[in-house]
């Protein structure tokens, strides 16, 4: 019989096309992660329609709690807080979510969490090993890519992001000109390992003096190369062209990196979001920390670098303990983002 | 048995605590198209005035569409959450015949009307038979010239309630002096009427499968849907 008290927090995460509730213990361990995909039925139009999105949450949220408390053998009495993500996201995807924590946080009177979902993919690394502080995150993921600097474990400023496309965005999008239905991150990624650098795609932003990332020239040097080829009736390598666009992709996201860890030390840095799955990013990040004696990479597991409400209970046990509370006036906001770092902290 | 009603499906909001057929508390607001900040916080004021807690609650009617579709998901979310997560009763009424209820007369067809836009209508015909409300022709998403064909064979008087103005001059065009327009207020749902009508109806046998009664695919889906047309459309979605 366990006899210390357990906190447990029951979690929310439907901003997208996953709907996911998580029962997490003491803010690191995972009781049960439940996360319904819609992935299939978004593959039909070839992207997430944002109305179907919202259908098939309302489908599953209740069957994703009930599974969940069940997994995790805990009751509604158990529980300690509810955290939902409430942004950034599609709006009518979170309402979802934020609906049916509001309501079971108000039935069994239970405090509500409010997590932004970039915090909770940050924060999914501590349900593998705790964070260290200072800490340093590079957010990669079908609609974010940031490097979010942290300096104590509630704070959250952003020190670059993309000025265009995010990442995983320029990877379902070239995924398209060479057939890849979306998601095409693991597809294209599994290509690339195939091929070479053969076309030196133009490297935006990279030697600019900042930490932010463009992906738009990428991806548009990309499809001309292709068509252009089309149009002439010459067959290019699809492995060569996946491995030369995901080498500029890593070398831009590799660099800046580099470059916000010179002037930021940290004692950890977090690779996390969907596209941090990939392989050729982790291998390259794995190789450039070696070089950063005190900074310890911590890469988010596979299975935890997708969207799940796992992450969001992690975030949400370390943001209740710092006093994060919302009512049930609580919205949607789908274009919620952490603060850029201001300047008299540089 | 205490109930608590929840019509969001429109502009309008209205929530009422009921014990049995007695009114305990509504509101209903028409201002706003709020629904995702006010509804939670009138619910729990609504409950805690008529001196109740959440587990007092026995069963949660809600209009579940048509509607705007936010608007009937926020209801149906919140509904489908409150008795899941409270294990109690819920039942599932049109929001066309929520409003229906409001007309209180013998002799007439009733047929309110929710603007779909392009001159399509979510509508439906209901009458009163013997105290009881019965619907005449279900539920559904039509253009407004089929849907005057449809109701030409009816010779009774046809009292159009809700979103009425945009409809009005080509029905009295067909249906001259059978048509009648309600008053403005038979227009708002009423979640009093809604739990009353709701008190006698059988609750949902499966909680976790309900979804709004949208009556209208998504474009996506109408589009996908003509170029396959045998696919089964079901398990789309696949826990991992
Ligand atoms: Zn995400």
């Amino acid at each position: 019989m366990n006899l210390v008290a357990r906190d447990l927090v029951l979690s929310f995460e439907s901003s997208c096309d996953e709907t996911s509730v998580a029962v997490i213990e003491n803010g690191n361990k995972i009781l049960s992660n439940i996360v319904a995909t819609q992935i299939k039925s978004h593959q039909r139009f070839g992207g997430v329609v944002p109305e179907v999105a919202s259908r098939h949450h309302i489908e599953q949220i209740t069957g994703c709690i009930n599974d969940a408390l069940k997994e995790a053998d805990v009751t509604y009495d158990d529980l300690t807080s509810v955290a939902v993500t409430y942004g950034p996201g599609l709006v009518g995807a979170l309402l979802i979510g934020v609906t049916a924590a509001k309501v079971v946080a108000w039935a069994h009177n239970l405090p509500l969490v409010p997590v932004n979902h970039l915090a909770g993919h940050i924060y999914a690394a501590r349900l593998v090993e705790p964070i260290e502080f200072p800490a340093m995150a590079l957010v990669v993921s079908g609609g974010h890519t940031e490097l979010v600097y942290m300096p104590e474990e509630d704070k959250f400023e952003i020190i670059g992001e993309t000025r265009d496309d995010a990442a995983g965005e320029a990877y379902d999008k070239v995924g398209r000109v060479l057939g890849i239905n979306y998601p095409a991150g693991k597809p294209v990624d599994e290509l690339a390992r195939k091929g070479h650098d053969t076309f030196k795609f133009p490297r935006a932003m990279d030697s600019d003096d900042n930490f932010d990332f463009s992906f738009s020239g990428l991806k548009s040097a990309f499809i001309n190369t292709v068509h252009h080829a089309d149009q002439i009736h010459e067959k290019l390598s699809r492995e060569d062209l996946a491995a030369s666009f995901q080498q500029a992709v890593v070398d831009v996201l590799a660099d800046k990196t580099d470059r916000a860890l010179k002037e930021f030390p940290v004692k950890q840095l977090i690779l996390a979001g969907g596209v941090a799955a990939n392989k050729g990013l982790r291998e390259r990040l794995t190789k450039n920390l070696q070089a950063f004696k005190n900074t310890k990479l911590e890469l988010v597991p596979l299975s935890l670098c997708g969207d799940n409400a796992a992450m969001i209970g992690a975030a949400g046990e370390m943001l209740y303990r710092h006093g994060a509370r919302a009512d049930a006036t609580l919205n949607a906001d789908p274009g919620l983002e952490f603060e850029w770092l201001k300047d008299e902290e540089k | 048995m205490k109930i608590l009603a929840i019509d969001t499906s429109n502009k309008p909001l209205s929530v009422a605590v009921m014990d049995n057929d007695q009114l305990l508390a509504q509101t209903t607001l028409t201002t706003h198209r709020k629904h995702a900040e006010f509804l939670m916080p009138v619910i729990e004021d609504l409950v805690k005035k008529s001196d109740l807690a959440p587990a007092d609650l026995d069963r949660v009617v809600v209009a579940d569409g048509p509607g705007s579709y936010t608007g009937i998901r926020m209801a149906v979310t919140a509904a489908k959450t409150i008795a899941s997560t409270l294990g109690i009763e819920l039942v599932t009424v049109s929001s066309l015949l929520n409003l229906a209820l409001n007309v209180q007369k013998d002799n007439v067809l009733i047929n309110p009307i929710f603007d779909g836009r392009n001159q399509n209508m979510f509508t439906g015909l209901y009458r009163w038979n013997d105290g009881e409300i019965e619907t005449v022709i279900s539920d559904q998403h039509i253009n407004l010239e089929k849907w005057l064909h449809l109701i030409a064979e009816y010779d009774q008087q046809i009292v159009i309630i809700g979103d009425t103005d945009s409809f009005e001059n080509d029905m009295r065009s067909a249906l001259h002096s059978r048509l009648v327009v309600g008053q403005s207020l038979e227009g708002i749902p009423s979640a009093a009427k809604l739990g009353q009508y709701g008190l006698s109806q059988s609750p949902v046998s499966n909680v976790d499968a309900v979804v709004p009664r949208y009556l209208r695919l998504t474009k996506a889906e109408a589009d996908w849907k003509k170029l396959h047309p045998n696919e089964d459309t079901h398990n789309y979605v696949e826990k991992v």
